[in-house]
């Protein structure tokens, strides 16, 4: 088990080569999510302030 | 009227794409990550050790998928941009947009990797070969793309600036390909074909196909993803849009 | 020459353009020094050591060449877009890209060629060996018109951005790199006693090719970031 965790030498390069693809792919995925929910709250702020605009 | 060109036209109201989007956006990321997960048994367990590399050869179940998605990536954009230049469709200039990150990402992922693998194979973190330099410079093009979209005011003439510079980036896309066979490059040769028998061994190329269908998966994913949120922002002020927003506290409409 | 047509159209052009650059002709001497300086860097960064300047001497003039180019670029439309002439073109009836190729080979006379012609004086600060200094000249005579034409397109799709500065950069160098790979890799060829005329009739090819479709996509890349 040890041997498949050191790769027989090359654990540094093959693991942090996967931990770039992980990394870097999850935050590809996630950047949509947050994007999203900023955009609903920027568009419901600007709705707000074009109503009390109206209104005042 | 032929129902495919209906489910195409269809596709074109931001609405309706936004839901289809959402529809099977939860199915891709889930065949992703079964096809993944697959994939990355085969590439660390089942995979034999390369003779000559050991185990660092396994880099490339990762170096190679985002290789080719890289290039996947440029040719979705700069076909979406050409539909969007030539047809003014509304739809391609989001696709087009949405598939720039992601493929550069692709590209950083293949540059970094190609590194790591690099240094253990070749003795070197980097060499200015042929192969090497093009995928650089491909690095460089997509940010360029995503750098002029987000300079430009009107989104429109934002995504429709950005995806005529992809067009003309597109020539890159041949050289990174055929690099390894026009020059003589520190990069070897490709050794898997579309045509013909490749010359790898069959333990070794399933794990390889499996990542590169994940990939090519989860890239669809992504820009659908992207594109969803691209919609919001172009047609914050239609009614759609509003309706999917959290319930306001004032009841003013 | 029929007044209207388009020969004259393009004639009148050049003559607006070379005037307008004659009257401020104290600016056109900025990538001059521009480059001179850069070249000058050399010597104090890596030390005055001959054989080492002489090695990176040709990539060195090269670079410089290129960088003082990139930085004039972007008045190749800026005075006419202040102005409205640059609208005026769009919109007149003559082929816009006709017109923007006698814009480019101006901005290419009056920024390149001067360069050029100092090249070898900056061949002489760096100690470029002389046999390699006709090879440098034919490929920066290669080189820096088809970076006007490239420039051009870019320098269109940024048009009216008020700090395109960088994003002109990082947008032109991608598309630049073949250029420089093959001429400054002519000159070092010759340096080292290659052959060196195939670096050079590449370079010739996508001029070429390039003085037809640049001028092209830049029209096209004007009426995009006009409208």
């Amino acid at each position: 088990m040890s041997d498949f965790f050191a790769m027989h030498g090359y654990a540094f390069y093959v693991w942090s080569a996967y931990a770039v693809f992980a990394v870097v792919l999850i935050a590809d995925a996630l950047a949509p999510v947050f994007a999203r929910r900023r955009a609903l709250r920027d568009i419901t702020a600007r709705l707000r302030r074009a109503a009390s605009r109206k209104t005042s | 009227m032929n129902p495919l060109v209906l489910w195409f036209h269809k596709l074109g109201s931001p609405p309706y794409f936004y839901r289809f989007a959402g529809r099977w956006l939860p199915w891709l990321y889930a065949i992703t990550l079964i096809a993944a997960a697959v994939g990355f048994y085969g590439a660390l367990f089942t995979a034999p050790a390369d003779y000559q590399q050991g185990d660092s050869f396994r880099i490339m179940y990762v170096h190679v998928p985002c290789a080719w998605m890289g290039l996947f990536a440029y040719l979705f954009m700069a076909a979406n941009g050409f539909v969007a230049l030539v047809w003014r469709i509304k739809l391609s200039e989001t696709l087009a947009m949405a598939s720039a990150p992601v493929g550069a990402a692709f590209t950083f992922i293949t540059l970094v990797t190609g590194s790591l693998w690099g240094k253990p194979t070749w003795g070197t973190w980097w060499t200015w070969d042929a192969r090497l330099t093009s995928e650089l410079v491909l690095l460089f093009l997509y940010f360029g793309v995503i750098g002029l979209y987000h300079a430009i005011e009107d989104r429109r003439q934002a995504a429709r600036a950005a995806a005529f510079l992809a067009l003309v980036g597109i020539v890159n896309l041949p050289i990174v390909h055929y690099s390894v066979i026009w020059w003589n490059t520190l990069h070897q040769a490709q050794t898997v074909s579309l045509i013909g028998p490749s010359k790898i061994a069959p333990s070794m190329l399933w794990p390889l196909l499996v990542l590169a269908f994940a990939t090519h998966v989860y890239f669809f994913a992504s820009v659908l993803a992207r594109s969803r949120v691209a919609l919001l922002e172009l047609e914050s002020g239609k009614d759609w849009v509003r309706a999917l927003l959290p319930a306001p506290e004032d009841a003013h409409v | 020459m029929k007044p209207g047509s388009t020969s004259s159209a393009c004639l009148a052009l050049l003559r607006r353009d070379l005037l307008l650059v004659w009257r401020r002709r104290g600016d056109a001497l900025n990538p001059l020094l521009f480059a001179i300086i850069v070249v000058a860097l050399f010597p104090f960064a890596l030390g005055p050591e001959s054989a080492v300047l002489s090695r990176i001497a040709a990539g060195t003039i090269f670079v410089a060449v290129l960088l003082s180019m990139l930085l004039s670029l972007d008045a190749l439309f800026r005075s006419d877009l202040e102005d409205g002439s640059l609208e005026q073109l769009v919109v007149s009836p003559h082929p816009l890209a006709m017109l923007l190729g006698c814009k480019i080979f101006i901005h290419w006379m009056t920024t390149a060629l001067p360069l050029i012609v100092i090249a070898p004086l900056l061949a002489q600060l760096l100690q470029l060996p002389a046999p390699v200094l006709p090879v440098l000249l034919a490929a920066l005579a290669l080189a820096t018109p088809l970076l006007s034409l490239i420039g051009a397109v870019c320098v269109a799709l940024t048009v009216g951005m008020r700090r395109s500065g960088m994003l002109l950069t990082l947008l032109v160098l991608p598309l630049i790199v073949p250029a420089l790979i093959f001429g400054a890799g002519a000159c070092n060829a010759a340096q080292n006693g290659f052959a060196y005329s195939a670096p050079l009739l590449w370079l010739a090819a996508w001029l070429v090719l390039a003085s037809i479709l640049a001028p092209l996509a830049a029209a096209a890349a004007l009426k995009i970031s006009l409208t």
